[in-house]
């Protein structure tokens, strides 16, 4: 990778019981990836406080992606569609903050779906390199 | 605080093959809070273990990462390594950089080894505020529940029942037993399957630990290992078995047929009936067939019933129990062959599991070996291999395992009984690999004279009193066309219909095809992700039976060694209340999927009930006010983490 070109950073919160696991099985079928995902266990999908994305993205991220079971299938009953809802509501404040809500990505991706992570992972991180990076940056050199 | 060590493991060349590793332990050594870190070839290994043991001792650790692979593999291992050096071991945490980084990133070392980094740092920003931790004592109900009263599930019952515990046994048909009791015999050995299930069924059925219940479903899981509680849901007999004698009056006089689902069609059945060798013997009137649940007057049962069993109003009710694990032996079904077209629907074109009717003493031609269609003894059979299976264009890419032997035995047992008619394979590979398979294999072609045919067959077709097989022999690059008399296929196995419901009620996963998936494919094998459930038999893959018998006891032998316990602990890594901060908004209450939180009215303030909550963090995410938190999953945590995840991506 050349010096210049933007690579976006992206951080990940995985759920443990389906995307998490998701992600053990794409590195057990050794299925390649870019490495630009940071990932970060959650419990569970539910369990990722808005707050959390919103610091990523403050922090710098160009990128996170919420990644979680399917609907029906969560693994605390319900957690899912707390996260989705959550991200929902979200994505319709964040323009607000001078914050791009395409940038947020929730997935559903269970256990068996290594190759969803993978391809989901790999396709994030083309649209971000297409979207260029985070514009929260450009405040911190004022 | 934390003095925090970084062990970081090569795993062979699988992690140090694209990671750095010694460059890794270079960047991580002098971060904030680390006093220690170190690579290895095998951390896992006995003498790797010593490494981070001899550590905590000579540095004063008291915050550990293990750098290696998922912690659904080793962080069991490791925290009981940190135990032992009278550490807490929740101040041990996993940085998964193999199959998060090594693996998936295998050709770049330099930007895989910065990823690496980041795992690494972001752990140790969590190790860093990680409390300790004690788990909690639950209480354990001593009782199992096995779901599927086929093979697998009977040994798993008996295996449970004779170590002295209660075995709740659920089926869903009248009668337990299985696909087993259909087969004609077993391979390599030809014994007959009544001779080796029924003794079975029947020690379920007398075992005083073992409670049956036949023509019933689970209606609803709930609660966690040691403490579930379950709904049973008892179908409809329409015959009130205590008063019910056996005479047989209602089935002579019953005016309704269906086909048979134990001949798979080859005969017909009562709508009200009794499955052969059924245990237990207990009538069914089947609301599909009874013309009196169609739209009819149709009393006849009833009139005729001298013990006035017949109650056409029963409905179906609810068992609750409570039970402490779970197995789960649900079983296979045969792939759909109407979805091969090129293989005619034709009487005389039938699965494996119906010629394992025809070659049954106990099936519809007494063991005759007569074809559907007009009862002649077929004097050319072909039998056709890897129907549906090995097929990625029909979903089912796998080998069905069972097929290969299944059929080498349907070709010896019909030429045993047709001595001089000729028996055809068509075979993609020959798969017999267990004790004394090949052999069994080998003998089939050298004794018995089954003609092993090397290649696909494109199509199946009706002409006049005989059925075409257009097919080709690879070996000797010749098509062949054969004027066959019975067509056997060997359709691949599927999960049984039904099997994702139940998992989906017992949250539990299952693969792209509809197989339950274990918890690790290598170490785990029977057991599921979600603790206290199990698996057994064909619900997890394709099996034969001494494969299915092993991993039922398999599962068995796990739940003996649970309930041999005195007490559960429950993980502690739940939610905790600040009552200084909590409002008693209860946002929490309503939000928790377990009902584990209520307000305290006098103190106004959230309180958390530890042996209930299962540590999801749905309520810390909800808390408008930080007063709820995920223990060593806490906002703060995740915020270190998320500010060492963002720093510059190079």
């Amino acid at each position: 990778m050349a010096d210049n070109e933007f690579e976006p950073n992206i951080v990940g919160f995985l759920c443990n019981w389906c995307t998490y696991t998701a992600a053990d099985l794409a590195g057990t079928t050794r299925m390649q990836y870019p490495t630009n995902l940071r990932p970060i266990r959650t419990m569970c999908s539910g369990s990722v406080d808005p707050v959390y994305v919103i610091r990523a993205l403050l922090s710098g991220a160009d990128g996170v992606l919420v990644g979680g079971c399917h609907p029906g299938d969560c693994h605390y009953v319900s957690g899912n569609y707390k996260a989705r809802r959550r991200i929902t509501i979200l994505k319709t404040i964040l323009n607000t903050l001078g914050l791009e809500d395409e940038r947020v990505w929730l997935r559903w991706i269970s256990a068996a779906e290594g190759r969803k992570f993978a391809d989901t992972v790999s396709k994030f991180t083309e649209e971000l390199r297409k979207q260029g990076p985070n514009p929260v940056k450009k405040y911190w050199s004022t | 605080m934390k003095r925090i060590g970084v062990f970081v493991c090569h795993c062979g060349l699988n992690i140090a093959g694209s990671v750095a590793v010694a460059r890794v332990v270079e960047a991580i050594k002098d971060y904030p809070g680390v006093v220690h870190a170190e690579n290895y070839i095998y951390m896992c290994s006995d003498p790797g273990q010593d490494l981070v043991r001899k550590a905590i001792r000579e540095k004063s650790l008291n915050g550990i990462v293990m750098a290696n692979c998922s912690p659904f593999l080793h962080e069991r291992t490791f925290r009981n390594v940190v135990a032992s050096e009278g550490l807490n071991p929740y101040f041990c945490e996993i940085a998964n950089i193999r199959e998060h980084c090594s693996w998936p990133h295998a050709y770049d070392k330099e930007v895989a080894t910065k990823k690496a980094i980041a795992i690494i740092k972001a752990t140790v920003e969590k190790v860093r505020r990680n409390i300790s931790l004690t788990p909690m004592v639950v209480p354990l109900t001593k009782r199992a529940l096995v779901i599927g009263g086929g093979v697998a599930g009977m040994q798993a019952a008996l295996d449970i029942a004779n170590g002295g515990y209660e075995v709740l046994l659920v089926e869903r048909s009248p009668t337990i037993g299985g696909h087993a009791t259909q087969l004609s015999g077993t391979f390599p050995t030809l014994d007959r399957p009544p001779c080796l299930v029924a003794p079975k069924m029947a020690e379920v059925a007398n075992h005083p630990n073992i409670k049956l219940y036949t023509y019933a479903e689970i209606e609803e899981v709930s609660g966690y290992v040691g403490n579930f509680t379950v709904k049973i849901k008892r179908k409809p007999s329409y015959i009130e078995d205590e008063k019910c004698d056996l005479c047989g009056l209602c089935l002579e006089n019953c005016p309704a047929t269906f086909p048979a689902e134990f001949d798979r069609g080859l005969s017909q059945r009562k709508a009200l009936y009794l499955s052969p060798q059924a245990v237990p013997q207990k009538l069914v009137i089947d609301p599909r067939s009874c013309l009196h649940f169609n739209g009819d007057q149709c009393r006849a049962c009833e009139e005729v019933c001298p013990a006035k069993a017949i109650d056409f109003l029963q409905q179906e009710t609810i068992v609750e129990k409570k039970v402490g694990a779970i197995i789960v032996a649900t079983g296979y079904d045969l792939f759909p062959r109407e979805r091969i077209g090129e293989y005619a629907e034709d009487p005389d074109v039938i699965d494996g599991l119906q010629f394992e009717r025809i070659l049954s003493p106990s099936g519809p031609t007494g063991g005759e070996v007569r074809r559907p269609s007009d009862g002649k003894v077929p004097q050319e059979v072909v039998f056709i291999q890897c129907v549906g299976s090995r097929d990625p264009e029909h979903g089912v890419p796998y080998c069905s395992r069972v097929c290969c032997m299944y059929t080498a035995k349907q070709a010896v047992l019909y030429k045993r009984t047709v001595p001089q008619g000729q028996a055809y394979i068509f075979y993609m590979d020959i798969r017999s690999d267990a004790k004394g398979y090949e052999e069994f294999v080998q003998r089939a072609m050298e004794e018995d004279q089954v003609l092993y045919l090397r290649g696909r067959v494109s199509k199946v077709f009706r002409d006049g009193d005989k059925i075409k097989v257009w097919g080709v022999d690879t070996l000797s690059g010749k098509s062949i066309e054969i004027s066959a008399d019975l067509v056997i296929l060997a359709t691949a196995m599927v999960p049984s219909p039904g099997a994702k419901e139940l998992a989906r009620k017992l949250n539990i996963i299952f693969d792209q095809y509809g197989f339950l998936t274990e918890a690790h494919p290598k170490l785990r094998p029977v057991e599921t992700l979600t603790s206290g459930i199990y698996l057994a038999g064909t619900a997890q893959w394709p099996r034969d039976l001494p494969d299915t018998v092993s991993s039922a006891s398999g599962s068995a032998s796990k739940i003996l060694s649970l309930f041999s316990r005195k007490e559960l602990l429950h993980e502690p890594t739940i939610a905790s209340v600040d009552e200084e901060v909590c409002s008693g908004c209860g946002y929490c209450v309503s939000i928790c999927a377990y009902r584990a939180i209520e307000i305290d009215t006098k103190r106004r303030v959230a309180r958390v009930n530890e042996a209930v909550c299962e540590g999801c963090g749905a309520c810390a995410a909800t808390c408008p006010s930080g007063a709820m938190q995920h223990k060593n999953f806490t906002a703060r945590q995740f915020f270190e983490m998320i500010d060492v995840a963002t720093g510059a991506y190079v």
